[in-house]
């Protein structure tokens, strides 16, 4: 176990944890973070997607003992009311069925038009395509996207 | 207005009515994050007054709508709902939802599956929203001491246009919860819906897009502990021996133990299903410490040995369930199930002479499909919170079938049913696995163990390798045209691993003057269970492309040839028992021929079309491919849809472009094959689900306009878009798919 001192959704939280403790379990089952959420645990279905100081990243196979300094957020964390643009076009679009993949998916989108505020459908495909929504809710998701860059 | 009796489950209206005597009413939502949090028209009230079991309304007019399904994504928690607030007449605005726990005294059939929540709570709902109304009036009445039926009503407001009076629900919803249940209430005419017809977004999606802890892995509480089980890598193996020593000494471990699911000489129902009913436990304070507990576990395993059982089926008949011993192979099941498919199997229903018809034909095509085991993979693992003590059971979690688990566990805790409360979450998929509700008896008999909260989590290696998978099927067909390339017989020959996929009484059945349906199984330990659109969502690809392959060798266009015998089937049907309507199957085909511009060919865009009509609805489809750098690239699918009275247009439009991914996905990319017993596949480096850059690029919706009940809308998107996908990428590579995974070996990206 080991003290780590971490930047959350511009907080200071502090955790005892073996280092090999993942981002996810640590958010999830430590800090009371459900947002992110687990589906593989092997960085394969984007569900557990975070940014680290601003870049999308699987929080599944990131050791806790990796982040250092670096600032963290969640969904949780990415607006106070879900009022970012992603998330407000993901409402305009009800975009969500079960709605598990959807933090992982708006994480990652809002990392994308951060890098890229206006992708083509190629870019959109290339950025988004390690994010399984076995509902199937791709076409909304890209026209959410679109709707983003756009506002 | 239509007036219909409060029969239906007017008991249960009574009962709350009785209860809640007008008095206050706490509301009983169990997860501080569900509160609700509506788009602020109206404040949270004061008091609740309930008026029966389905909704209360606050003294300041707010409503509180219970949604009693399960939501797994098909978007109930909103649709439901809806449906009572029509018939309540209030402004959709002014209403909040709260999942319902399960309560068999109030609601009927708590179960998500089979596309029926809306067809079969359609005039529950109705009538809990229409009797509440009418109970609203009956107090107005009483206090303007004026005739009910001079009393009107409109959005919330009850008018009595004499007198000027006028007075919200919430100033009258005291006195309405002391009203008697009325003996008939008047439901509204389809043309007055001013919700039912409407687009509503989900009322979660808030929290949704802000990661709200909405979800059964997402739940706690105080002092709760973590489990996960280990079983048997391959199915046909059980556990012998553990040895959790080494794990029982790591960081955060509490205990290392075996359980039984259920006890000896236990009947299972057939929601029981579990190919691992013995299994090893670790239970920990966090997830992480827990996984790796489990890495550090020795087990030993050995044969299962052959087993005979009485398994009580969906219905109650009870059914003897043969579970062969040995580890199970998916190159001896192929070869088993051809061997199968080119002999004679039990015949299920004839028509006419058709081995007369096929030998004296001009033409006989023959062709068989074939496709594989699936993992149904929610995005949520399967998981279930327990906490169980020496008198009650309180569980929570995502379940489809909560009204059947109850019993499972209430025999294997030695509880009355009434000591088991089950509370639903929202649920990160269900897709027919969560049907079978092991786990939920799982968590139940660990916390007992434990003698704590516990909430067993299953990794993503566990649920996939444990599952309850669509099962492999087969399918042979013969068509027999004549001189003037008539379809004179039409012979099906399906079966699977271990069930039939046959549906006998579906089309072609009724247009064709000869017709066989013949089925066979073969028996096996891989435990299957109903995977979205169960059997249909094989056996419509299947026929879809053989009807294709038909209206080919008829030289017809394969939208007239499917009318040609839809037309015979409505005005002159072959045989008594044709499960379908000629003419509502006939007006999705039309519909889809004119939305999207069947006769108008696009260069470069090759077309493959299918219908087909299962869980109540009609669906027909056309699929659109473009060749880009020698690749198949899925530019669009139309789908005309006949479900009835569309309830919310936005999540039925939704639901319908999520059926089409997942039935285009499963058939181009995905399989769970077995070797020695042990699945192939165990997450999504190696299982490959649909992903985004292969998605249709756009997909169109067109819902036939009527005024005909609801039907389901869950499942019938699947099945028939395999068979306008088979047809479309026949038209773009002159090539024919028989076998699913059409794309197989294509490599997964992650």
């Amino acid at each position: 176990m080991a003290i780590f001192n971490l930047t959350i959704n511009g907080k200071k939280q502090q955790v005892d944890v073996d280092p090999s403790t993942p981002v996810l379990w640590v958010l999830r089952d430590h800090l009371n973070l459900a947002g992110t959420k687990y589906g593989c645990g092997i960085a394969q279905c984007g569900a557990c997607t975070i940014h680290l100081e601003g870049v999308a990243m699987r929080s599944c196979m990131l050791p806790v003992s990796l982040v250092g300094n670096q600032s963290i957020t969640t969904i949780e964390g990415l607006s106070e009311d879900g009022s970012h643009p992603v998330q407000q076009a993901w409402l305009e679009h009800d975009v969500a069925q079960c709605g598990y993949c959807q933090a992982g998916q708006i994480m990652n989108a809002a990392a994308l038009l951060k890098a890229n505020p206006n992708p083509s459908d190629a870019e959109i495909e290339a950025a988004m395509s390690g994010n399984i929504c076995r509902c199937g809710t791709y076409t909304r998701i890209r026209a959410a996207i679109k709707t983003a860059a756009a506002g | 207005m239509t007036l219909i009796k409060t029969t239906y489950n007017r008991r249960s209206f009574l009962k709350t009515t009785t209860l809640a005597g007008g008095g206050m009413m706490l509301g009983f939502s169990w997860l501080a994050s569900c509160n609700p949090t509506p788009e602020e028209v109206l404040s949270m009230p004061e008091e609740w007054f309930e008026i029966n079991g389905f909704l209360k309304i606050g003294e300041n007019g707010l409503v509180t709508i219970m949604s009693p399904n399960p939501e797994i994504g098909q978007n109930v928690k909103t649709s439901m709902p809806m449906i009572v607030a029509e018939e309540l007449d209030v402004n959709w605005d002014n209403v909040i939802v709260e999942q319902a726990p399960l309560n068999t005294d109030i609601f009927t059939r708590q179960l998500a599956g089979g596309s029926q929540s809306i067809r079969q709570g359609w005039q529950a709902l109705r009538m809990a929203g229409a009797s509440a109304r009418r109970m609203l009036m009956e107090a107005a009445a009483q206090a303007w001491q004026v005739p009910v039926g001079e009393i009107t009503t409109e959005a919330g407001v009850l008018h009595h246009k004499n007198s000027g009076k006028s007075a919200g629900y919430g100033e009258m919803a005291s006195a309405a919860a002391s009203i008697p249940v009325p003996e008939e209430v008047q439901l509204k005419e389809v043309r007055d819906f001013k919700i039912i017809g409407t687009p509503r977004r989900n009322v979660d999606g808030l929290k949704i897009v802000t990661g709200q802890p909405l979800f059964g892995l997402d739940y706690r509480r105080e002092g709760m502990l973590i489990a996960m089980i280990a079983h048997p890598p391959a199915f046909g193996l059980k556990l012998k021996l553990v040895d959790g020593s080494a794990a029982k000494a790591m960081p955060g471990i509490r205990d290392v133990f075996t359980i039984k699911t259920y006890d000896e000489g236990y009947e299972k129902q057939w929601c029981d299903t579990s190919a691992f009913t013995e299994l090893a436990v670790v239970v920990g304070n966090t997830t992480w410490e827990v996984m790796n507990a489990k890495k550090a576990l020795r087990l030993e395993w050995e044969p299962i040995p052959e087993i005979s059982e009485d398994v009580t089926q969906f219905g109650g008949n009870k059914k003897d369930i043969k579970t062969p011993a040995g580890l199970e192979d998916s190159n001896t099941h192929a070869a088993k199930m051809a061997e199968m498919g080119a002999k004679a199997a039990k015949a299920v229903r004839k028509d006419g002479d058709p081995e007369a018809a096929f030998r004296n034909a001009a033409k006989v095509i023959e062709r068989s499909y074939s496709a594989p085991f699936l993992a149904h993979n929610c995005m949520e693992p399967m998981n279930f919170f327990a906490h169980v003590t020496a008198d009650k059971a309180e569980l929570v979690g995502p379940v489809q079938t909560p009204e059947f688990m109850e019993k499972s566990a209430a025999a294997r805790l030695g509880l009355p049913l009434e000591k088991i409360d089950i509370q639903m979450t929202r649920q990160g998929g269900g897709f027919g696995r969560r049907l079978y509700g092991h786990f939920l008896v799982e968590a139940a008999v660990i916390s007992q163990k434990m003698n704590a909260p516990v909430k067993l989590v299953y990794s993503r290696e566990d649920d996939m390798t444990f599952g309850a998978y669509r099962p492999a099927y087969h399918a042979t067909y013969r068509a027999a045209l004549d001189a003037d390339n008539r379809l004179i017989a039409f012979h099906v020959r399906a079966g699977g691993i271990p069930e039939s996929p046959l549906a006998a009484n579906r089309f072609p059945a009724g247009a064709v003057d000869n017709y066989l349906a013949e089925e066979w199984s073969l028996d096996s330990n891989i435990t299957v269970g109903a995977f979205r659109a169960p059997r249909s969502n094989f056996i419509a690809g299947a026929e879809q492309s053989f009807l294709d392959e038909v209206a080919e060798a008829a030289g017809k266009d394969p939208i007239a040839f499917r009318l040609e015998l839809l037309e015979r089937a409505r005005t002159n049907p072959v045989g008594e028992n044709n499960d379908y309507e000629a003419a509502r199957y006939a007006g999705v085909l039309e519909l889809l021929r004119e939305k999207s511009g069947w006769e108008q060919p696009q260069p470069g865009v090759h077309r493959g079309v299918a219908a087909y009509f299962c869980h109540n609805s009609y669906v027909a489809q056309v699929v659109d491919i473009a060749m880009e750098n020698g690749s198949p690239v899925i530019r669009k699918v139309h789908a005309a849809v006949d479900c009835g009275i569309v309830v919310n247009p936005l999540a039925a439009a939704n639901l319908s472009e999520g059926g089409i991914v997942d039935g285009i996905g499963h058939a181009l990319y995905s399989a769970l094959a077995f070797r020695e017993g042990a699945p192939e596949q165990n997450n999504f480096d190696k299982y490959h689900l649909i992903r985004h850059n292969e998605a249709p690029k756009a997909i169109e919706v067109h819902f036939v306009k009527n005024e005909i009940d609801p039907t389901g809308l869950g499942e019938p998107l699947n099945p028939p878009v395999v068979g306008a996908l088979a047809n479309a990428l026949y038209r773009a590579t002159g090539k024919r798919f028989y076998e699913q995974p059409f794309l197989a070996g294509k490599p997964v990206l992650g």
